[in-house]
């Protein structure tokens, strides 16, 4: 039987190094900790909190081992998406200009408001990824089991991050056989009656595969209810970690009402 | 007096649409300790009768009866389920949970057992295709062969009696086909397969069975 075993390490799976200490937390204490920080900094109103609150955002960054460079990208596809608000704030908030050019008044007040967006925004995010962004999919999965939430959602949650990966190499397949015959994007109307089609497809095929596997779920008696196997423990790093949390919390509401 | 047959079919059709039918009265017996090789034609319909077999259609005329007793609704089908092992053509189709692990012990959970237990019996099915300490892998991210084997895996962590095995060495290369074929080989179950695989079937079955203008022969 020796010849048969496979080794575990034989897998496409990147090197494993060194675990930050983001990753040897439960993973319920980072999905709590990620929502209890964005509803802190959401509530924040100063900007010099906002600003402070960018401190403990790049710490956790940096204790979840995120490379700098696909972070920084993430974050200017996040801001990138805000910045006809953040732009268009200054014009139109009113109260004294800072500066003006004919009927164009660039305001103080809304340029402090669109720097605090800006902050919270950037804040929030970062330490969404840091937090949740640096999570196995099925981790978080077990996680939000865990944490009570609906059977139901985890249940969908946990299938749609198993078959996004399937789906996705469906839709690379068809695209891959559509390019072989000479396919080109060119918005002409034969480009998109067969985008249609590929989408159509890959409707139908999603379907008859959801079809499938409830079928094979069937068959090994499932009745509604997906059995997660997790033995995660919150230790004493995990409290630790509240606790920090909770006195950063603390010390960013003092400055945010002094 | 011979055993009674595991699987015992009498006159069964079915058919998808009535214009074309699939199963046109088809006859068949299924005895403990055969190995059977089922062929036919590209959409002949051995799908469909391994379907059949374990209730996912219901047949619309005749009789289907499976460890002696008759079945007729999808509640019949229970039992028949967790005595028989049935290994899709797509491996993507039946591994669904996020660990290996969850995907192997989810059918023992089902049947009652408790976690423990059902974590033991995925640790002996694992064993027994060869892939110890694949437990906390993720599904999605094993290469064909090792899918096949999980697969394969889940099913006898039910303890079944009989395997249908649709199209098993499909779409694996030689060394994952040949480390299938040696797992098979050491199973003691009935089986029986589906395959165009003509080394494979010679390699595991004794008898062979042919499904043609929906009815089976030999």
């Amino acid at each position: 039987m020796s010849a048969l075993v496979l080794s575990p390490s034989a897998a496409l799976e990147p090197p494993c190094r060194a675990k930050p200490l983001l990753a040897r937390l439960d993973p319920r204490s980072r999905v709590l900790a990620a929502l209890a920080f964005a509803l802190l900094v959401v509530c924040l109103r100063s900007l010099p909190a906002a600003i402070a609150a960018l401190m403990p955002a790049i710490l956790l960054a940096l204790l979840a081992g995120l490379q700098p460079g696909p972070t920084l990208r993430r974050l200017a596809a996040l801001e990138g998406f805000m910045i006809l608000t953040l732009l268009s704030l200054p014009f139109t908030m009113g109260g004294p200009a800072l500066f003006s050019w004919g009927d164009w008044h660039w305001g103080l007040e809304g340029t402090r408001r669109a720097v605090l967006i800006l902050t919270k925004g950037s804040a929030i995010a970062l330490s969404v990824l840091a937090l949740l962004g640096t999570l196995e999919l099925t981790e978080l999965g077990h996680a939000l089991a865990r944490l009570r939430v609906p059977p139901r959602f985890v249940a969908l949650f946990v299938l749609s991050a198993r078959y996004v990966d399937v789906l996705r190499a469906e839709y690379a397949r068809l695209r891959l056989a559509m390019r072989a015959r000479g396919f080109c994007p060119r918005a002409s109307l034969h480009c998109w009656r067969s985008l249609g089609h590929l989408l159509g497809m890959l409707v139908v095929s999603s379907l008859e595969r959801a079809e499938r596997v409830h079928a094979a779920m069937r068959l090994r008696g499932f009745n509604g209810h997906l059995h997660l196997l997790d033995e995660h423990r919150a230790s004493g790093l995990d409290w630790g970690f509240a606790a920090a949390l909770a006195v950063t919390g603390a010390l960013l509401a003092v400055l945010d009402l002094a | 007096m011979t055993p009674l047959p595991l699987f015992q079919l009498h006159d069964v059709h079915f058919a998808y649409e009535a214009a074309r039918p699939v199963l046109k009265g088809a006859d068949f017996m299924l005895h403990a300790g055969e190995k059977v090789a089922l062929c036919g034609a590209n959409g002949a319909g051995k799908t469909t009768l391994f379907h059949l077999m374990v209730g996912l259609v219901l047949p619309s005329q005749g009789k289907l009866s499976a460890f002696g007793a008759e079945c007729r609704r999808e509640a019949d089908f229970h039992a028949v389920r967790a005595r028989t092992g049935l290994l899709f053509q797509d491996s993507d189709d039946q591994l669904f949970c996020p660990t290996v692990v969850e995907d192997v012990a989810f059918g023992p959970l089902n049947q009652g057992c408790s976690r423990p237990q059902a974590r033991a019996l995925a640790t002996e099915a694992l064993d027994l295709v060869g892939l110890s300490g694949f437990e906390d892998r993720v599904t999605h991210k094993l290469s064909g062969g090792q899918k096949r084997l999980v697969a394969l895996a889940t099913i006898l962590a039910m303890k079944p009696q009989v395997l249908l095995l649709d199209e098993p060495t499909n779409g694996l290369d030689r060394d994952a086909r040949t480390r299938l074929l040696r797992v098979l080989d050491g199973l003691p179950q009935t089986l029986m397969v589906i395959s165009h695989d003509d080394d494979a079937l010679s390699a595991l079955t004794r008898r062979r069975v042919t499904l043609e203008n929906g009815l089976l022969s030999g």
